[in-house]
């Protein structure tokens, strides 16, 4: 991956995934900013449920939410990856 | 292949820029990567963005070598916070000493980040002063107005500080905006949720009606770049436009002759209605729109 990509943006009910190159081709790296608190185990079915269907070995995601619903957040997640692609 | 319309209101900051500039020209400095965020919102427990709300590098249009800023509307509503101010201005700093052939500035900001108040206050009077810089280095700089927010506050005086102001009729331009003025003097002052009116008071179709914008154009980023790689200004690197003695007295006479027509006018509706068009102009494409302002001799 030449340059990272970046999608979405921070507002309320929103957020933005920044993707890198990770360290370890068989694992994939998520780091959660999140403003709003208590909702880890909604974040690890998110998170769970989205590397299952794609192929995210050796990617970071990093994310800023504020606040976005589990859907949203997929969303993002989905579109950040795709994003690698065409490199926008 | 017809290529897809790109509404500038709708598209990211990134996304204008990735539009506006000849495709992958684009080099970035400073990107979300660095993690250059603000540390007053972090401070105050409030989410951050990795790029502080605003793009800034260089690229080409038609060819040309530019710089480009762009604010993001929708996080914070583009406000200029400490980190944000500081990149605006060294893109600035740099434009004024690499003088490329013109600065693309994509405002679409309410002003200053009140959470960062002093800081963005700042922010604000030495991205004028950069500003200032790179017009005395010979470089144009064009105000590209039509995000979500808009450009007020500070950032309002910033757009109307540049050579070249092209605005969408979506695009929004004003000092104090319309939800402030209602804090601060009430409902019966200005209705900030009555959308038809704020449009009347500070949308492109009445801001180019005035003289202070220059380009009135299409919700489209390929609209808003014609108006660029077309001006004068741009295409012709000779051109300088400075202020002389003769262009102040006249500005100033223009100015005055404004504030005698349009004394006490509370809504650019009776304006329209003077110029005969009343609720026409609200329909009109920013086409008929120019073709409209060209024959009553405004353009």
């Amino acid at each position: 991956m030449e340059h990272p990509a970046l999608f979405g943006v921070v507002a309320s009910g929103n957020l933005e995934v920044l993707v890198e190159s990770g360290s370890d081709k068989t694992l994939c790296d998520f780091e959660v900013d999140t403003s709003a608190h208590g909702f880890a185990p909604v974040w690890q079915a998110v998170l769970e449920d989205f590397v299952t269907r794609y192929p995210v070995g050796g990617l970071k995601f990093s994310i800023h939410d504020a606040g976005a619903t589990p859907a949203v957040v997929h969303l993002r997640l989905v579109q950040a990856f795709h994003s690698l692609d065409s490199g926008s | 292949m017809m290529q897809r319309r790109c509404s500038f209101r709708e598209a990211t900051a990134r996304q204008r820029v990735a539009h506006l500039l000849d495709p992958g020209s684009f080099m970035e400095w400073l990107g979300p990567e660095q993690r250059l965020t603000s540390p007053h919102l972090a401070a105050l427990g409030a989410p951050v963005a990795f790029d502080d709300g605003v793009v800034i590098g260089a690229g080409r249009l038609h060819g040309e070598s530019v710089i480009v800023v762009a604010q993001e509307g929708v996080f914070n509503g583009g406000a200029v916070g400490e980190i944000h101010g500081a990149k605006v201005r060294g893109a600035l700093m740099r434009a004024a000493r690499e003088k490329p052939r013109a600065v693309l500035m994509l405002v679409d900001s309410g002003g200053v980040r009140l959470h960062e108040a002093n800081a963005g206050l700042l922010a604000i009077s030495e991205i004028m002063r950069a500003l200032f810089l790179v017009q005395e280095a010979g470089v144009p700089v064009f105000a590209l107005v039509g995000g979500t927010c808009g450009a007020f506050g500070g950032m309002g005086i910033v757009t109307r500080l540049c050579d070249v102001v092209v605005m969408s009729e979506e695009g929004r331009l004003g000092l104090s905006g319309p939800e402030v003025i209602e804090t601060v003097k009430g409902v019966e002052e200005f209705d900030s949720r009555d959308r038809a009116l704020v449009w009347r008071v500070t949308g492109g179709k009445i801001r180019r009606a005035l003289g202070e914008a220059q380009q009135l154009v299409e919700d489209d980023v390929a609209a808003f770049r014609e108006a660029v790689t077309t001006h004068t200004r741009f295409t012709d690197p000779q051109c300088h436009e400075a202020w002389s003695e003769e262009g102040l007295e006249r500005e100033q006479a223009r100015l005055s002759a404004r504030r005698r027509d349009y004394e006490g006018v509370r809504d650019a509706q009776v304006i329209w209605n003077g110029l005969g068009v009343g609720r026409q102009v609200a329909l009109m494409t920013s086409e008929e729109f120019n073709r409209f302002l060209q024959e009553a001799g405004l353009a």
